[in-house]
């Protein structure tokens, strides 16, 4: 059996005799007492694109799994172009044109484009023949959909962006006339999800079909034609997206009314707490990817750092917080500089009154193999408990008391943090960091991967922590959630500040321009505000032809 | 793949392992025109069966507990330390050292003295590949193997060029006075008459109580364990990586320098050419059958000492079961425990789980 002619007698048989590419009805499935797929129907209309919205945990995942042969369901049919089938596997899935581009890739790092599409698709034991035909159909395929890509570039100097392409293409390779995208833009910069959905667009145009999982209810209204709506294992509702409104969708989907916009008086900014001047901080490999930066957080503001993924954020906010070494340069929390040497300077940070978010929980933030209340004193361990003992007793306590007041579900002390959903999971670091009552608290990606309820809920938890009269930093790839948070916001790119805006009047198009480099305009809504010493912004774009960004996000 | 319930991990799983490993072996104890069922009998017996094989039995899980702790204890730091067989040997070093300037003083103070010197000596030892691991990101695994060479090549100097008294031949130090020895047990409890166990035991299984505190119940054991599971969040928590492994791997060291204790304090009196004899490194097997957990490495090391003793035993009464096909045994136990110790989850998993699938559907 080859990858090019995915048994075409299977799927044909019934394609003139229905409109409808994917039927499921009536899909059950159990994980042990938890029922995560409860009597689902679900028709996917051929030649539409199908959007899948959902909380975490409200069973889209299963749903798909099971389509995809992954899980098996417990009870229900699965209708492939009007035909019913035991989907037992993935292949089987690929043999009946399903093919699905997972949140994670799943690519080899250091082989060709080319050699990953055809991986598990080889059609002898010799690999040239397979390949020579494998880059004749690419080029088709690049030229059908827009998906350009050099088959001799190694995918691991792929941008994420690039990556998913390469997904989607081994999909196509495949025979798949139905594509399946678990959340594809949660990794991918906005540029680049733009390009997505062009391509999306295209695959539509060409009569594929495609089911979109996604919790952004943007994407679902720019590009889905028909949404279904899933809560707690159920289907809520499918309805066409023209006649919806993201408002209408997130109540279907929380079950409740949800403020989409977040609601905050004006910042009353007090005394500086946070002050970063000149600092310039080299990655791992000892690239600059902080190059000179100066900014100051007043108490009772929130100041938030805009910018695409991979232009400094992360080594700047790392550097504040103590993890990383800075180059040169003075961060000053309440005054005092911090002193960074060593490895152990995130203790020293904290101790100065700074509280930290990382961007990424799972790598950083918590220890997924300990129990939640282990988890609940990361980083102030040492306040627990006198001697060398740790005061078991105390900690146990301050977890109960953190997962009371930020609703953490379920509220399991000894329960292993990997077995929290992800909101849950941030809502622990945020009960943790929050809690202890620090004068600044630097913020990365608050709300990546949290349900809708969730973001709600955090949002409030920031803004009631600078109406404290808490300095606040934020970093987030999401535009919209820097503009609706901040009180003032600084543009950055290739490790520079190259702007500062104010929420209420910025333009998300110029906005947008300015992360990318591309602004050739001073726009800077108040110049007054600019710090002194800050690089003129003329001066800076001067300096910087705009770059291609693309290949640095790759984390 | 759904997780197994505690009591099944934790016992089950190691129980069914290591009887698929006796399965096999008697396979092979069968094909060799043996008969497997004596054979067992008679290692047990030897092992349990009277006072003398009991205090062997005894003598070596001593051994195997302070090597199987002295590798959990780096794991749990996420460091794999291969050491414990130069590292235990290094410390004998330390043991005879304090032995010999004070020879002919009473056990009561030396033992102490005994168990610092070694600790420290095993310590430093240990501390050297920690240090490069800290500050130069030399992997342990490689630094401790090659330490384990280097501590082989130096003691041998050591014993027979420095240590070694005029007109002895074999490679040894002097000897200790007999008060100066760590007393055995023998003097005092009938039943272990003619084996060696002696006061250490009881030193490994206070070791064993007190890593389960350090671990689970101190903030230095939280630190450890928040190190092995994620150096990056240990990092975040303000937690020196760099420091906790040098210490993580002195204190590793200085468990493996009891063996020292054991041996050289409580049985030979004097430092004899490679007295580790291997107990370094079936102290990997035990750590890893233990899952690091001190209750764990106290069976597994009672497990090992048993087939050490029972083996020798076998191999003495059974002529057609050579000393090598005991090795091949006690193989065996390593590869379903510890590389193949997986093995059975899938099909364990499967059953405990399928009938509680059906259930939900009512």
């Amino acid at each position: 059996m080859t990858g090019l002619n995915p048994t075409n007698e299977q799927r044909s048989s019934g394609a003139a005799a229905s409109a409808l590419a994917i039927e499921l009805v009536g899909i059950n499935k159990h994980f042990g007492p938890v029922h995560a797929n409860k009597d689902i129907h679900l028709a996917v209309k051929r030649g539409t694109v199908h959007g899948i919205v959902g909380e975490n945990g409200a069973g889209k995942s299963t749903l798909m799994s099971i389509l995809y042969g992954f899980y098996t369901a417990d009870s229900g049919t699965i209708l492939v172009d009007g035909v019913a089938h035991e989907i037992t596997d993935s292949r089987h899935a690929l043999a009946l044109g399903i093919g699905m581009v997972h949140q994670h890739f799943m690519l080899v790092d250091n082989f060709t484009v080319l050699e990953n599409v055809v991986l598990g698709a080889e059609d002898s034991a010799l690999l040239t023949p397979t390949l020579n035909r494998a880059r004749g159909h690419l080029k088709d395929l690049a030229r059908d959909y827009g998906l350009d890509i050099d088959p001799d570039a190694i995918v691991g100097n792929l941008s994420v962006g690039q990556q998913q392409r390469v997904e989607i293409l081994k999909a196509l390779y495949r025979g798949a006339e139905t594509l399946i995208l678990d959340e594809p833009t949660g990794v991918l910069t906005p540029a680049e999800a733009d390009h997505l959905f062009r391509i999306l667009g295209k695959l539509r145009a060409e009569g594929k079909t495609i089911i979109l999982i996604t919790h952004k209810l943007r994407e679902i209204m720019a590009i889905t034609d028909e949404v279904s709506v899933m809560r707690q294992g159920e289907m809520v509702e499918t309805l066409p997206t023209a006649d919806t409104s993201p408002e209408h969708l997130a109540e279907l989907m929380v079950g409740r009314r949800v403020l989409l916009r977040v609601e905050k008086g004006a910042a009353k900014p007090g005394k500086v707490l946070l002050e970063v001047e000149n600092l310039v901080v080299t990655d791992d490999f000892g690239t600059p990817r902080v190059k000179g930066v100066n900014f100051q957080v007043r108490a009772g503001e929130i100041v938030g750092i805009a910018g695409v993924a991979g232009n400094g954020q992360s080594e700047l906010l790392e550097s504040i917080a103590g993890m990383r070494d800075q180059k040169s340069g003075t961060i000053r929390v309440n005054g005092n500089p911090l002193s960074l040497e060593g490895d152990d300077g995130a203790a020293r940070a904290r101790k100065a009154g700074l509280a930290h978010v990382p961007e990424d929980r799972l790598r950083m933030g918590l220890i997924t193999n300990f129990a939640a209340w282990e988890n609940a004193i990361l980083g102030y361990q040492g306040k627990y408990g006198d001697g060398p003992a740790l005061d078991i007793a105390k900690a146990r306590a301050t977890a109960q008391d953190y997962m009371k007041k930020f609703d953490v579900r379920p509220a399991a002390l000894d329960l292993k943090t990997a077995n929290f959903s992800g909101g849950n999971q941030q809502k622990l670091v945020l009960a943790r960091e929050m809690e202890r009552d620090p004068d600044v608290l630097v913020v990365g990606q608050p709300t990546r991967g949290v349900d809708i309820g969730a973001i709600e809920f955090i949002h409030n938890q920031i803004i009631k922590m600078r109406d404290a009269g808490k300095a606040i930093l934020l970093v987030s790839v999401e535009l919209d959630e820097i503009r609706s948070l901040s009180d003032r916001i600084l543009v950055i790119f290739d490790g520079q500040i190259v702007g500062e805006a104010d929420p209420a009047t910025a333009d998300e198009t110029e906005l947008g321009l300015r992360m990318t480099g591309s602004h050739t305009d001073n726009v800077v809504t108040e110049p007054g505000t600019l710090p002194e010493h800050e690089t003129p912004v003329q001066q800076t774009l001067v300096e910087m032809s705009p770059k291609d960004n693309s290949g640095r996000d790759t984390n | 793949m759904t997780p197994l319930p505690r009591w099944a991990d934790v016992v089950l799983l190691p129980l069914l392992n290591v009887t698929l490993a006796f399965l096999v072996g008697g396979l092979i104890v069968l094909s060799v025109g043996q008969n497997p069922l004596q054979a067992v009998g008679i290692m047990l017996y030897g092992a349990f069966g009277y006072g003398s094989g009991f205090g062997y039995t005894l003598y070596y899980t001593t051994d195997f507990i302070f090597a199987g702790l002295a590798v959990s204890l780096a794991y749990h730091a996420g460091l794999f330390n291969i050491g414990p067989e130069g590292q235990a040997y290094v410390g004998g070093l330390g043991v005879i050292l304090i032995g010999l300037a004070l020879n002919g003083m009473h056990w009561a103070l030396v033992f102490p003295l005994m168990i610092i010197c070694g600790a420290m000596f095993g310590a430093a030892w240990a501390f050297i590949p920690g240090y490069l691991q800290a500050k130069r990101g030399s992997h342990v695994v490689i630094t401790t193997i090659m330490f384990n060479f280097i501590a082989v090549s130096m003691m041998g100097f050591i014993i027979s060029r420095i240590l070694k008294p005029e007109g002895v031949n074999s490679d040894e130090s002097a000897p200790l006075e007999a008060i100066t020895r760590v007393p055995q047990l023998r003097g005092f409890i009938e039943l272990f008459r003619n084996s060696p166990v002696n006061l250490t035991f009881f030193l490994a299984i206070a070791a064993l109580f007190f890593v389960y505190w350090l671990i689970w119940r101190t903030k230095f054991g939280y630190s450890v364990r928040a190190l092995g599971n994620n150096p990056v969040a240990a990092n975040y928590a303000g937690i020196s990586n760099q420091k906790m492994i040098m210490i993580i791997m002195a204190l590793a060291g200085a468990f493996a320098a009891m063996v020292a204790v054991n041996n050289v304090g409580g049985v030979q009196g004097r430092l004899i050419l490679n007295f580790v004899n291997g107990a370094g490194f079936v102290g990997i097997a035990v750590a890893f059958m233990g899952k690091g957990h001190p209750i764990g490495v106290g069976l597994s090391a009672l497990l090992f000492g048993m087939l050490y003793q029972g083996g020798q035993e076998l191999a003495f009464q059974m002529p057609g079961i050579t000393r090598e096909m005991i090795v091949t045994i006690q193989a065996l136990v390593i590869l379903f425990t510890g590389a193949m110790g997986d093995m059975m989850r899938g099909p364990l998993s499967r059953m405990f789980f399928q009938p509680d699938a059906a259930a939900g559907d009512k």
